[in-house]
């Protein structure tokens, strides 16, 4: 009866099959404990779509929901409008020439993607990275945790209600961006880390801005918290909403801030440490809520951590090279390119072939995007090209965790909760 | 290569080989990493002993290859971790061409769900008893499995339906 009822009430023109499978799966959920109601007599169930194209989304996710006046009862999420396919161009393009994609799948902090893809390939080559380039990656990954948070922060309270955040948010994101460019050559899609090292060395000009933007940050982080720490509409809309329990967290495949929020101090900067996180001191912070308003201290808190990595990484920054001097690992200097035959062959060999890892290896490496473990499994067949390359994709496992705590929530906390869970659909939908 | 297994890992190999003796075919180590590969129809309660008796409570991924052999074709690769003993463990399942079939572990983590439904979308293997079985990046009118490997790079031309330039008009 039920179904005769969905069925009459959308009528889809396009990929109608996929669209009809997909009510059937919202209405489906649940049905084990939910008793069928024959009828709606005062008319306040409805299906609402929300989405791909709405901006409260952080890009194109669709949501189905059913409503039960203005609670949603369940919801379904739907994927994949932006999925292009990485890991099928991955299997044909060298290690090196698969770069450029990893920035645009979380285009809010490329510089960590860039540095999972080298840790990944450098775990299963065996390349060995010098340690001012562990140190390079490592700043520039905590820069990129501040952009990402930064940016989470904006559209978080804008979601909320105040707008004026996102600009004020953006400020500091643009300082950001003058850093990348000074520091990797490329304001958005840096591109900068290489198998064996990193692409170039960090500028005097560039560590003035990083010392400058360490400096000021705080300042800025302190009147954030004083704004919103005790903003009474900002905790109403927040405290309590979407909550995730601690015992449900690791079942249900959270990760990132939106675990830690829920209690588990899951990182993999302290489970397996990679680059010299193990020589750097920072805390792991962790909320027992579960709700919007724990993520929010979770990122805040984790922004200050980022700072205080990036001052003992600017303490300890070793002299010495940037990238491996194995021609058959890394990219040579451009120096060498320029005068020396062999550098020319070395750079060709590179860009043609490329690193070659034993036939039949297999290797995760996981690091801690801003988003969470954000992991890069790869078998290898001898070649030049990863014969399987896996994305492990924090933002999918995140928003899986939305069709849970979606159910039972008010349909105008549905954004404030997107907002929390921060996800980015170029890294979800691949 | 002799194994180099610590402690922990020690222990779940011990345990699964004692266990599960017929059903544990290869165990070995690549780049530092390591994985068991089990039988198909192992694989559900072999998972529930590694959560309850070793502690692998958070399942951190599920993903397909395609070995393009002309036996055993397709794989799935378990990624369990370990809080307790801060470790990971790679359980991988060797599938046929023909058909491929295996019973979903949801029942076991729920977060298997969309990696499952991911696995099925790329590579056509089937969970059983899996609550949600349908794709999940393509939509249900596709007919391939982009990641096979004989899909080829550019696509299937008119495989998939474009959208109209212009609205729909009654």
């Amino acid at each position: 009866m039920s179904s005769k009822k969905l069925k009459n009430k959308v009528k889809p023109t396009f990929f109608k099959e996929h669209q009809e499978k997909l009510y059937q799966a919202l209405e489906d959920k649940h049905t084990t404990v939910e008793i069928m109601k024959d009828k709606d007599p005062l008319g306040t169930e409805m299906i609402l779509n929300m989405g791909p194209q709405h901006p409260a989304t952080h890009g194109v996710l669709r949501l189905a929901l059913q409503l039960n006046g203005e609670m949603i009862e369940k919801a379904k999420l739907d994927v994949g409008y932006l999925h292009r396919g990485v890991e099928k161009i991955a299997e044909n393009k060298t290690y090196q020439e698969f770069m450029p994609y990893t920035d645009r799948m979380d285009y809010l902090s490329p510089y960590s993607n860039n540095v999972a893809l080298c840790t990944a390939v450098e775990k299963i080559a065996s390349v060995e990275v010098p340690e001012r380039a562990h140190y390079i990656r490592m700043i520039g990954c905590e820069l990129a945790r501040i952009s990402s948070h930064l940016l989470w922060l904006g559209t978080l309270v804008m979601d909320a209600g105040a707008v004026s955040y996102f600009i004020w948010t953006f400020r500091e994101r643009e300082k950001l961006y003058d850093i990348f460019d000074q520091l990797t050559g490329h304001r958005f899609t840096v591109s900068h880390a290489r198998i064996g090292g990193v692409a170039n060395d960090i500028t005097e000009t560039a560590m003035a801005m990083i010392k400058d933007f360490v400096n000021d940050f705080p300042q800025e982080l302190k009147d954030w918290h004083m704004t919103l720490d005790r903003n009474r509409i900002f905790f109403d809309r927040n405290e309590g909403v979407g909550v995730l329990k601690t015992e449900e967290a690791l079942e249900k495949g959270a990760c990132g801030p939106t675990l830690r929020g829920s209690g588990y101090a899951y990182d993999i900067r302290k489970f397996a440490p990679y680059a010299r996180y193990d020589e750097v001191e920072f805390e792991v912070p962790t909320r027992l809520e579960g709700d919007n308003l724990a993520r929010y201290y979770v990122r805040m808190e984790e922004m200050h951590e980022s700072l205080r990595i990036i001052q003992q990484c600017l303490d300890k920054l070793p002299k010495g090279p940037i990238r491996t001097d194995n021609a058959k690992q890394a990219y040579p200097s451009k120096d060498e390119v320029y005068y020396s035959m062999e550098g020319m062959i070395h750079d060709f060999m590179m860009t043609d072939t490329g690193i070659c890892p034993p036939e039949g290896a297999e290797a995760y490496h996981a690091v801690e995007a801003a988003k969470g473990e954000l992991g890069y499994f790869i078998q290898s067949d001898g070649t030049g090209h990863p014969w399987r390359m896996k994305i492990k994709a924090p933002s999918f496992a995140n928003l899986q965790i939305l069709e849970f705590i979606l159910d039972g929530e008010m349909v105008a906390d549905t954004v404030v909760i997107i907002g929390g869970v921060d996800p980015v659909m170029g890294e979800c939908d691949k | 290569m002799a194994l180099q297994l610590n402690e922990s890992l020690q222990k779940v190999v011990d345990g699964l080989s004692e266990k599960f003796t017929d059903s544990l075919l290869d165990v070995y180590q690549s780049s530092g990493d390591t994985f068991v590969r089990v039988a198909a129809e192992a694989n559900v309660k072999i998972c529930r002993y590694l959560k309850n008796d070793h502690r692998f409570i958070y399942l951190s991924d599920v993903f397909g290859t395609d070995r393009f052999t002309s036996e055993d074709r397709f794989e799935v690769v378990y990624n369990l971790v370990s809080l307790r003993d801060q470790q990971r463990l790679f359980v991988k399942v060797w599938l046929p061409e023909e058909n491929p079939e295996i019973e979903s572990v949801t029942s076991i983590w729920e977060s298997a769900n969309w990696f499952e439904r991911q696995t099925y979308d790329m590579f056509g293997v089937r969970f059983t008893n899996h609550p949600d079985m349908r794709r999940i990046y393509m939509p249900e009118d596709f007919e391939y499995f982009p990641l096979r490997k004989e899909f080829p790079l550019l696509g299937i031309p008119g495989s998939i339906e474009l959208p109209s330039s212009t609205p729909d008009t009654e």
